[in-house]
């Protein structure tokens, strides 16, 4: 299934209001309907490596809202002087700069958690969320509706990071945002921390049954593919 | 479609842009970032010594006053005692034993308590692990150690890093009875036998290769500062 499924009819004459119910829906999209990772499938590779606890899943749902968002306004911005035959090029090199500004905001500012999330800030540069959104959306639409979409999709990446994320944290440590949840006394019974949470291949479990779940409650989803 | 020129002169324009902007960020942030990773040092030099504390003025408070670093060589001779900071402990490691500056970090609890930190650096499954391990003024016992690693697999070597592992250490020997090194190993239930209950912890299951690397790491580590540990065990 390609990015493309979903892109809205051309702008109309009249002028939108900020919030009108178009802009709405290009925001909440991502969501649900077409959710970057559980419907498009995309971004799979870093959900799978940073969702062992919730706060650096929060850190880099942050810093792809903050990318998508970005590079969709700057693209939308100047999408009508970019050269049609480096197009791509030109995307990746404003890619490449906002995500750089954010691995060196996080190593001034958030020492610890840039230290946690290692490589996979620079790896935003390659998730597919990004790069599909620019091609797929900023590219033929007004700045504004860009930096919507651009916040939802990341908004949808980060919605499903912080619910692996919570699962993992809670069954592989017992604990959310580092505050221990299951009591001393569990541990004394017999009660062990599931040390299958802690590996990827966990989070490729809970994403499973997430897109099986929403697929069983999502009408429009059935046979989409 | 865009002329040949207009699309050389887009490219040319946009990477200078950005590449501005980015001198500008990198360079304005700079400073802060080196001093977060001069703090991690610190903080990981205050873990070996069971100080786990990560606030940041407590952390600073502690190692300006009670942290003195000194840089010797390993036939035990003191050679500067300031610029232990600037030792890049990878290069160190490349040099043949006899060349190589070995900071150490001396923690002055009070006049007859010291405890000596060496920092360790060596190779785990995917990547460096590093850390730190604090000897008591016996020159013998340990009081205790910090693992951190680049890149180890979560639940399996990157154990290492956590708290279990490391407490093992407290109270080891890192000489046999008749003052020969042994270092503390790191090995298998399996290898009890062969070195005494003092001299090894238990390694990580799943996690040999780590494992191994950690006990290549304390030998190697350790080994060049037993010269210096001799001439202050002879002079007091």
């Amino acid at each position: 299934m390609s990015a493309e499924v979903n892109i809205p009819a051309k702008p109309a004459k009249k002028k939108d209001g900020l919030f009108s119910k178009k802009n709405r829906k290009v925001l909440s999209d991502p969501l649900d309907d077409n959710n970057p990772v559980t419907v498009q499938v995309l971004g799979i590779c870093s959900a799978l490596a940073v969702t062992t606890q919730v706060k650096p899943a929060i850190i880099m749902a942050l810093g792809v809202i903050a990318v998508t968002a970005f590079s969709n306004l700057i693209i939308a911005l100047i999408r009508n002087s970019i050269p049609g035959r480096i197009r791509m090029i030109v995307q990746l090199v404003v890619v490449a700069m906002l995500v750089t500004l954010v691995d060196q905001l996080l190593k001034a500012y958030m020492f610890d958690v840039s230290k946690k999330l290692s490589v996979f800030v620079g790896l935003i540069i390659t998730n597919c969320i990004v790069m599909g959104r620019l091609e797929a959306f900023a590219m033929s639409q007004k700045p504004w509706p860009a930096f919507l979409d651009g916040i939802g999709n990341g908004l949808g990446y980060g919605l499903i990071l912080v619910i692996v994320a919570v699962i993992r944290e809670f069954f592989g440590s017992g604990s959310l945002l580092g505050f221990k949840l299951v009591p001393q006394w569990a541990y004394d019974h017999g009660y062990v921390n599931n040390g299958m949470m802690m590996l990827p291949p966990a989070a490729l479990f809970i994403i499973g049954c997430f897109i099986w779940w929403q697929r069983s409650r999502n009408k429009k989803l059935i046979n989409a593919s | 479609m865009h002329s040949n020129k207009y699309t050389f002169l887009f490219a040319i324009g946009i990477s200078v842009i950005t590449a501005i902007l980015l001198a500008f960020a990198a360079e304005g942030l700079r400073p802060l970032q080196e001093a977060n990773i001069k703090l991690d040092i610190k903080t990981s030099i205050l873990r070996s010594i069971r100080e786990t504390t990560t606030n940041r003025d407590t952390i600073e408070k502690i190692y300006a006053e009670k942290v003195e670093a000194l840089v010797i060589n390993s036939a035990g001779e003191v050679i500067s005692d300031g610029h232990a900071d600037e030792i890049v402990l990878k290069d160190e490691f490349a040099k043949p034993v006899a060349d190589r500056q070995l900071p150490l970090y001396v923690f002055n609890e009070s006049d007859s308590i010291q405890l000596y930190i060496i920092p360790m650096q060596g190779t785990g499954l995917w990547g460096p692990i590093y850390g730190y391990i604090s000897i008591e003024n016996d020159f013998n016992t340990v009081y205790g150690a910090f693992f951190s690693h680049k890149s180890e697999t979560p639940g399996l070597g990157a154990e290492i890093a956590e708290k279990p592992f490391q407490d093992q250490f407290q109270g080891k020997k890192i000489m046999s009875a008749d003052n020969f090194f042994i270092s503390v190993r790191v090995v298998k239930k399996a290898a009890k036998t062969t070195f005494s209950n003092e001299h090894r912890v238990d390694g990580i299951s799943g996690g040999t290769i780590t494992s191994n690397g950690a006990d290549q790491m304390l030998q190697k580590s350790i080994e060049p500062y037993l010269k210096y540990f001799d001439k202050l065990k002879n002079a007091s």
